[in-house]
């Protein structure tokens, strides 16, 4: 296994803010090959490889009832396959190269259309609603899935917290492009740095959220620490990773992927068994973790949460809006 | 001794090491799967495997008359049809792997899938037009076909082209691995083409140099 032991402190113990700065001071003791009681004393496991990725625990979440029903994908399937160019283009990319990158000090510039553009520390984002725990199914526009256990928040809070103006009709997310601490943005795969965008209506939509965590835990760097979006009934790449920035729109947006190819990556990107994408049959997928012998699912409209999110699109004409 | 020809036994030898060199990809897949490393997506994993293995064992053996263009050494050629046949048995793994593991034997999802996806469509037709070049393999079929049979087995270079297409359109974005291969293939067959040119010039003049010494 990539990742390190799991810490066996109580999650009672830590607060998000001492989490991170926990984390950042075992960075410079690693760095500097100092202070190896502090790391001892924290209970992590003391090596270098996984120092930047050990596992944390998220102090405090509300269980919710979101996918109950659902077997979860296993923690180390959740972050050892990964879409996350910014890091490689290979899924087993992100777990190795993300190793380093360091998710704190981590703010959030928020502009465009609000009343006043302001930045918010990852701290801070902590504490704007309580964090909870959402088990959501994850479809990949290349024809697999899972089941992950996020924890985060209604990006809706967000949103409040921003105070758009009436103009706002869209929201812009956009990733962290470091070519320093990502490797994968030296490559001009995609026009970086990454961008996603929603309609309002999606963006307010109780399903979508914020993600911080999984599987308890802060999120792991592969997975798009230390914040990202997670919009359930639409295609995995939705999902902006290590977000920096929040712009509010009058107009739509123009994606990373809808720059890099248009006929292929819509705006709306939504799950949709019945159009068809020119590379992946989107009729079916494949659930990872189910082995060699495991046959294909089929795949549901919207993912499966069509009662909660068809109303959005009522009247609109999927296959030109994919 | 590299450049000399290998005596009978020699070549024996040299073709029972090869032979158990191409099966090493092979028996890592059945190593990995054993150990249950291969990964999150192990379906995936043995499709990549076994589709990249086949191209590489395609390009071996469009490789062979490249070395002797260039360097005359001729009998690497003696190995081609293992190469060939090793480039059909990866892509029989592969072909399998999506039939059985990936689909399941879904006549009609398979069928949909093949005719809508162009990376699909042309591995699939690359893999029907290698078919009867494997089966012609035999010293027997190719006394039977004669002249034919050169003719038959020119099919490899569109079969090499339709590969590479088959996996540069599976890419989503990143082409640098395609680009690699589909570089390679254009080497291989640009050396023969340079030569071929070449020759038709030497054999023009010469048959000019003929004609002006005849009429003189």
């Amino acid at each position: 296994m990539l990742i390190g032991k799991k810490p066996d402190i109580l999650s009672s113990e830590i607060t998000p803010r001492a989490i991170f700065e926990n984390r950042r001071r075992f960075i410079k003791a690693a760095g500097f090959g100092a202070a190896a009681g502090l790391i001892a004393s924290a209970g992590f496991v003391p090596s270098l490889a996984s120092a930047a990725n050990t596992r944390q625990k998220i102090a405090s979440f509300n269980k919710t009832a979101y996918g109950k029903e659902e077997q979860l994908t296993s923690y180390d399937d959740i972050t050892t396959y990964n879409n996350f160019y910014e890091f490689g283009t290979s899924k087993s990319d992100p777990a190795v190269h993300s190793r380093l990158f360091k998710p704190t000090p981590w703010t959030l510039s928020i502009e465009g259309e609000v009343k006043k553009p302001r930045k918010i520390s990852i701290e801070d984002i902590f504490k704007l609603a309580p964090l909870e725990e959402r088990i959501y199914r994850m479809r990949c526009v290349e024809g697999w899935s899972m089941v992950i256990p996020w924890v985060g928040f209604p990006l809706s809070k967000l949103i409040q917290y921003a105070e758009p103006t009436a103009n706002a009709r869209y929201i812009e997310f956009i990733s962290l492009a470091d070519p320093k601490s990502m490797p994968g943005v030296r490559v001009p795969i995609l026009d970086w740095p990454y961008r996603e965008g929603l309609r309002m209506d999606e963006a307010m939509h109780p399903l979508t959220i914020m993600a911080v965590g999984l599987y308890g835990e802060v999120l792991p760097n592969q997975n798009g620490a230390p914040i990202r979006l997670v919009v359930p009934w639409k295609y995995g790449f939705k999902g902006a990773k290590s977000i920096v920035g929040l712009r509010f729109t009058e107009k739509m947006p123009v994606t990373a992927w809808m720059k890099a190819g248009p006929s292929e990556y819509g705006f709306y990107a939504n799950v949709n068994p019945e159009v068809e994408h020119p590379r992946w049959s989107q009729s079916t997928e494949r659930r990872i973790g189910g082995g060699l012998f495991s046959p294909r699912i089929k795949t549901r409209m919207f993912n499966g949460y069509a009662d909660e999110v068809g109303q959005l699109y009522a009247g609109m004409d999927l296959r030109k809006n994919f | 001794m590299f450049f000399r020809q290998p005596d009978k036994s020699q070549l024996t030898r040299i073709r029972f090491l090869l032979f158990l060199l191409a099966l090493m990809p092979l028996a890592r897949l059945i190593w990995l799967g054993a150990t249950e490393s291969l990964g999150a997506n192990p379906i995936e994993f043995i499709e990549r495997s076994t589709g990249t293995w086949a191209l590489v064992m395609l390009l071996i053996a469009l490789a062979l008359t490249p070395i002797r263009l260039l360097t005359g050494i001729a009998w690497p050629i003696q190995l081609r049809r293992m190469a060939g046949l090793f480039m059909f048995f990866y892509a029989c793994l592969h072909f399998t792997s999506y039939l059985w593991l990936d689909h399941w034997f879904d006549w009609s999802e398979i069928s949909k899938h093949i005719i809508k996806h162009p990376y699909v469509l042309v591995g699939f037709l690359a893999f029907v037009l290698a078919v009867p070049l494997a089966l012609t393999s035999s010293n027997t079929m190719m006394r039977r076909l004669g002249g034919r049979w050169k003719l038959l087995h020119r099919m490899v270079y569109p079969i090499a082209i339709l590969a590479v297409l088959h996996f540069w359109w599976l890419v989503k974005k990143d082409i640098r691995e395609p680009l690699f291969y589909a570089v390679v293939l254009l080497l291989l067959l640009g050396v023969r083409v340079l030569y071929a040119g070449r020759k038709q010039l030497k054999t023009q003049t010469t048959s000019k140099i003929q004609a002006h010494n005849s009429s003189a």
